[in-house]
């Protein structure tokens, strides 16, 4: 067969940015160079944490890393960020967040008063959460080797409930409720970090998820699936969710709540905001009839207040993320590619 | 949101549609320029409120996709260069050129940047006096006036480290070579209105007089494109052949004076090769001698390789409308935007990027099409 265009070289033989985008590249990324390598039934869980069952007693174990510029955002900071997206990867396997790790990777040459400044953070938002961070460790780098700060977490929460809480849970005719709009955590870094200026101010979503979850199953509501939305956001999340149970999704994307500044800069930018980060938003799949008492519980808490049902599952067996639009037509979402690039006109 | 919803809402979109089906009475071939048009026709399945009868093919109006090979193998290899910071919108990032990408150089340790203007390429060569800063100056009519501003206020300044690599394309002599093909088909243009923005589009009544055929400055939302089809296919009917603009709202017909005088400031008319279609002469813009110091392809000599783009890469023949992504054979399959096999699938405006990341809203007008068709 003749190949028409001309063949790139090999384009995966170093690492890209895109393998950390969350999307197809990432998923490459494990299935070849590192599940392969230490396969074992908790990661098989496909979930943010692993379920670890040790004396009897249900914990569930977690590990993140921030490596986020600027440092300080619009909406938010490094420190708070590590705080919450840890207790965020706790909370989405249904535990109640108790004890974090906290490992400083420091560039020479970084500010102290940064430091104490994201310290001051990362105290704050352990305090609000209930969590304590109870160990760590420090390292320096050499000038240039860091963006000034990395933090690496790792959690642990322990169950408290018997609902079983992850894809493998996920029925046909589920619903799929939203916790709020979508986007903002993305667009707010890049406008920072890229010195974009819109005509509205956009501020992060960053923010800890544990209560209305807590109040969840605190109220005896069957959570068959919880995500967070981080990288990759909304499409990714869905379609990871759909291919690891093996179910087909439908989304209406008129019920996706978008704030205006995210739609304008998504517009301008030409990105698409189903893909953007978010770092205080989740999805949670819920039965039919939990729905409104589901809805009701999320409306209660400010971070969850704009809660609604976007869509639901359609089937077992095929597996897919379709999109339906205000025209009435279907769109299929796959994983983000690579990373969403700016256009050029 | 403002001038965005109200183009997107079903009501409107059917009653423009049912007047279309109204007025057509013969088969209408129509070719949407811009790919940015390209993606909102397929993205909303706009194919499927049109009569089988109106048959929209898609245009060359992709300036990542018709850029030639060699420019992105010369970026490649500027890039490559440890003196250098290369700047770059993101859409190019991702084009493969004979060996690789700008993001594999990247990888590998070279300082390639994506910008989201040229004057942000311009403040990254004033913060780097050590460091040629060369930015990749690509597109149509729409970013060549940025582009010259960065040019003429480097030239200004004195900016002794601030380079362009140059690869501007201009609309209308494209269409010019369409419609002159021997076995063209396209019967009427949706112009792409940001260029027009621009250029303005008196100049386009010449188009539609030696080719006697309809053009229509057109907008991007589906209710801007569908209005859009409805005047070309009135003119068609009626065997008229006029320019008429649809994007009012934007497009003056004298265009942005300031942006067309700071363009021909900078740059001058020239012959270009768009990448899978050829060499269009007066297509192309290029710097003036008083800005030629700028011009980074001399400074960096660097070895033009793999000049052969003719193999029978398909992506000609989709940007000139003759076929459709799906009518390739690598489709989906070898070619995918992970592992693209011509830069139609990398692009964001790409025609096959647009089918690929929309297919089953393809699929579903496909159906509907024949379900139109056979009833």
């Amino acid at each position: 067969m003749n190949i028409d265009c001309p063949l790139p070289a090999d384009i995966e033989d170093t690492i890209r940015l895109g393998h950390g985008s969350g999307g197809e590249l990432s998923q490459n990324l494990f299935r070849n160079y590192i599940y392969p390598y230490i396969k074992n039934p908790w990661l098989d869980q496909a979930h943010d944490s692993a379920l670890l069952t040790i004396k009897g007693s249900q914990l569930v174990f977690t590990t993140d890393s921030f490596v986020i510029t600027p440092l300080f955002f619009p909406g938010g900071d490094i420190g708070e960020l590590a705080v919450y997206g840890t207790v965020n990867d706790l909370a989405m396997s249904g535990a109640r967040p108790m004890y974090l790790s906290c490992s400083l990777i420091l560039e020479e040459g970084l500010p102290l008063n940064t430091l104490k400044r994201i310290m001051a953070s990362m105290g704050r938002a352990a305090a609000q959460t209930g969590v304590h961070l109870v160990t760590g460790d420090t390292k320096v780098v050499e000038r240039g080797k860091g963006d000034g700060l990395y933090i690496n977490t790792a959690g642990i929460g322990v169950l408290e409930h018997e609902q079983e809480i992850g894809p493998g849970a996920i029925r046909a005719g589920d619903r799929i409720l939203l916790s709020g709009d979508i986007g903002r955590h993305g667009m707010a870094v890049m406008a920072s970090r890229e010195g974009l200026s819109f005509d509205t101010s956009l501020h992060s979503d960053c923010a800890p998820l544990h209560e209305p979850v807590r109040d969840l199953l605190a109220a005896g509501i069957q959570v068959h699936c919880l995500r967070d939305l981080t990288r990759g956001g909304l499409a990714t999340a869905l379609v990871e969710l759909a291919n690891a149970r093996g179910v087909s999704v439908e989304v209406q994307e008129s019920a996706v709540p978008i704030d205006e500044s995210v739609e304008g800069a998504c517009e301008l930018l030409g990105l698409d905001p189903l893909y953007v980060a978010n770092e205080g938003r989740f999805v949670v799949f819920v039965p039919e009839e939990e729905e409104k008492a589901a809805l009701d519980i999320l409306r209660c808490h400010s971070v969850s207040a704009g809660s609604q049902r976007i869509g639901l599952v359609t089937a077992t067996g095929r597996t897919g993320v379709i999109l339906k639009n205000s025209l009435g037509c279907e769109r299929l979402l796959d994983l983000l590619q690579g990373e969403q690039l700016p256009r050029i006109c | 949101m403002k001038f965005l919803h109200e183009y997107r809402q079903r009501p409107g979109i059917e009653r423009i549609a049912r007047e279309i089906v109204r007025i057509t009475t013969r088969h209408w071939t129509i070719m949407e320029v811009c790919g940015g048009q390209t993606h909102a026709i397929v993205k909303y399945g706009l194919q499927q409120f049109l009569p089988s009868q109106i048959r929209l093919v898609h245009g060359p109006g992709c300036p990542v996709c018709v850029t030639p090979l060699d420019i992105i193998d010369q970026a490649i290899a500027i890039a490559a260069r440890p003196d250098v910071i290369f700047c770059t919108f993101g859409d190019m990032l991702r084009v493969p050129g004979s060996e690789g990408d700008l993001l594999g150089v990247r990888a590998r340790g070279g300082d390639v940047r994506m910008v989201y203007s040229p004057l942000h390429a311009l403040d990254i060569a004033r913060r780097n006096p050590n460091r040629k800063v060369v930015f990749f100056a690509v597109g149509f009519e729409t970013t060549a006036p940025a582009n010259a501003m960065a040019a003429f206020l480097a030239h200004e300044q004195g900016l002794n480290n601030f380079f362009l690599l140059v690869s501007q394309f201009l609309v209308p002599p494209a269409i010019a070579a369409i419609s002159s093909a021997a076995d063209t088909r396209i019967d009427g243009y949706l112009a792409a209105g940001h260029v027009c923005a621009v250029t303005g589009f008196e100049s386009y009544q010449q188009l539609a007089d030696t080719f006697r055929v309809p053009i229509v400055v057109t907008g991007f939302e589906p209710l801007d494109i569908l209005q859009g089809i409805l005047m070309c296919v009135r003119q068609l009917e009626r065997d008229k052949y006029q320019v008429q603009n649809q994007y009012a709202r934007a497009v003056e017909p004298a265009g942005n004076p300031h942006a067309q005088h700071m363009l021909q400031q900078v740059f001058e008319v020239s012959s270009q090769t768009w990448r899978g279609v050829g060499n269009i002469p007066a297509s192309g813009l290029r710097l003036r001698a008083a800005y030629s110091v700028l011009n980074a392809a001399p400074l960096f000599d660097e070895k033009r390789s793999c000049p052969d783009d003719t193999r029978g890469c398909i992506s000609g023949e989709i940007m000139l409308g003759k076929r459709t992504p799906p009518d390739c054979p690598h489709f989906g399959e070898s070619c995918q935007p992970q592992h693209p096999l011509g830069a139609p699938m990398v692009s964001s405006e790409g025609a096959c990027a647009a089918y690929y990341r929309y297919r089953a809203q393809v699929i579903t007008s496909d159906a509907t099409d024949r379900a139109t068709h056979e009833h």
